[in-house]
């Protein structure tokens, strides 16, 4: 199922949460939501799940208006909200099987879907503790659990993954990545390494307007226009090497990254690759290249420069 | 009316899970039991008559400073949690949330007031009672209790916090249970009329009496329609700022 904001523009008092925000998402992409706080990535999954309706604009899933029949849309949707709100004095079971019957899940099924949810989600040990007993991780779990029970078309996640440690966030993100093969999902997050590991498409907002949209490759080229590289020459003295470094055609720029170590960073010109005459330079003078790297720009430098 | 049920019962079940229930069932029974039979002024054997009327005068006090602690946390817990949220984006209206709330509020009364059935039996078998008040009395109490309960959870809809939810209600309850007896008689004429008009005491003795007029039953369903509804616009208002 297809998700297609249209022009949403949404005001609280005098600030523009979303001014004009348009953009689609295709049937089995997930979607990486990105922006600093404060960006619209909030109120725009608020905005899709129903929660709260635009001053302006609509929102379609697979052709469906959100504003004209909210009823229909939100069986279609899995929502997990921002810090993952529970209801702590209910005990797993009983709170899963809650859910599922709001969502409309057959009560002939609804044990069978419980206790499926309960097995991804890996809750088989902490099923019958209270939720207010369980660890953050295992919170988050009931959090994707309840968003999955009814399984939806579409699932929606504001920051999945924080609070976790190492392990429970490379876990959770295997899950989405599993889950996502068949859904449309739309993921915030601050953490960037894990929008580039789990989406296939990202979308930058700042100040409630998209300002990059690509997958997370194409958004790095864009922002990398000059090739950078580190280069080690292991020779003494370093000034020969800087000079000769620097008589290269190809080279704008030498800059002494580590001198002990002999290491050099080199920009090229916009367009030029350098690292065939450099590797060339040294094997005719016969010094012992140890290293020539490219230095990639990450999707943090992107994002940086994107939003400030 | 699926979508309510499920809701009403989760709700019950977070009463009795919390002992809040247990609570109110067992200090109702004790505070109501003591000044029907023990008191010893104004209790049923001071009065010397089969009578239930020292029951239906306590209960009404007394459930008008329970239900105020039942109905505290309703949705000032939601929106403290962020619950709110996830209900609220699941196949389920606003209506529905308030309503489903409000039945199981009223439910855990009603259950509560059948628990002091034993007490009409026992006063009906001491001496001759006159069933159709008892009857009527059980019915004041039923629909004072759902007007309140619904004031309550207005008063809950509108903040986040318990504390100043159960204070709230508590004020806008005394404007219904005294103040607007008494601000009644300061003001002559149609003015004096209205506001004696929304007094719960007046419609809740008329009704115990034995006496059900349309005009009661009206007042009560406007009061209880009144709050259901000022909650579900608190909480469409997350749309409107």
């Amino acid at each position: 199922m297809d998700i297609s904001v249209k022009n949403v523009t949404k005001i609280y008092g005098t600030q523009r949460a979303l001014d004009d925000l348009s953009f689609e998402v295709k049937t089995g992409e997930i979607l990486g939501f990105l922006g600093p706080n404060g960006a619209g990535k909030t109120t725009t999954m608020k905005a899709i799940t129903c929660y709260l309706s635009p001053n302006k604009g609509d929102i379609f899933l697979g052709g469906t208006s959100v504003s004209k029949s909210p009823d229909i849309i939100k069986k279609k949707i899995g929502y997990l909200p921002e810090n993952n709100p529970l209801y702590m004095d209910m005990p797993v079971m009983d709170y899963l099987k809650f859910i599922g019957k709001l969502q409309g899940v057959d009560k002939a099924n609804i044990e069978a879907q419980v206790c499926k949810m309960v097995r991804i989600c890996g809750l088989d040990l902490e099923k019958h503790k209270k939720i207010g007993e369980l660890s953050k991780g295992f919170k988050q779990r009931v959090g994707l659990a309840q968003a999955l029970i009814h399984d939806p078309e579409v699932l929606i996640l504001d920051e999945p993954t924080t609070g976790l440690d190492p392990n429970q966030i490379i876990e959770i993100r295997e899950l989405i990545k599993e889950i996502g093969r068949e859904k449309t999902v739309i993921l915030s997050s601050h953490i960037l390494a894990e929008v580039e590991a789990t989406c296939d498409r990202v979308l930058i907002i700042n100040k409630g307007k998209i300002v990059a949209d690509g997958t997370p490759e194409s958004l790095r080229k864009e922002a990398q226009g000059k090739e950078i590289l580190k280069v080690g020459v292991n020779i003494d003295d370093k000034n020969t090497v800087y000079n000769a470094l620097q008589q290269l055609e190809e080279i704008e720029v030498v800059s002494f990254v580590d001198e002990d170590k002999h290491l050099f960073l080199i920009e090229s010109y916009a367009g030029k690759s350098s690292a065939q005459s450099i590797f060339e330079m040294c094997m005719n003078k016969g010094w012992y290249l140890t290293q020539l790297t490219p230095v990639e720009k990450n999707l943090e430098d992107v994002f940086r420069e994107l939003t400030n | 009316m699926k979508q309510i049920w499920i809701i009403t019962k989760k709700e019950l079940k977070g009463y009795f899970d919390s002992l809040m229930a247990y609570i109110l069932i067992v200090v109702f029974l004790g505070l109501s039991g003591f000044f029907t039979w023990l008191y010893g002024n104004n209790d049923v054997f001071f009065i010397n008559r089969a009578t239930m009327q020292p029951f239906f005068s306590i209960a009404y006090w007394t459930l008008f400073i329970f239900i105020p602690a039942l109905t505290m946390k309703q949705i000032a817990e939601e929106y403290k949690t962020g619950t709110i949220e996830l209900i609220l984006t699941k196949p389920i209206s606003d209506w529905q949330v308030v309503t489903g709330k409000f039945l199981a509020t009223f439910l855990l009364i009603a259950v509560t007031l059948a628990l002091t059935l034993p007490y009409y039996f026992s006063i009906a078998s001491i001496g001759p009672i006159d069933h159709g008040s008892v009857l009527t009395g059980y019915l004041g109490l039923l629909l004072m209790s759902a007007a309140y309960i619904s004031l309550g959870i207005f008063a809950s809809s509108i903040t986040s916090n318990q504390i100043v939810a159960f204070l709230l209600a508590l004020i806008i309850g005394v404007f219904f249970q005294i103040l607007f007896g008494i601000i009644a008689g300061a003001f002559p004429g149609i003015v004096g009329d209205v506001i004696s008009y929304l007094d719960m005491q007046y419609h809740y003795h008329s009704i115990i009496r034995g006496v059900i007029d349309s005009k009661n039953i009206i007042y009560f369903a406007s009061v209880i329609a009144a709050g259901l509804m000022a909650s579900e616009l608190s909480l469409v208002k997350r749309n409107i700022n």
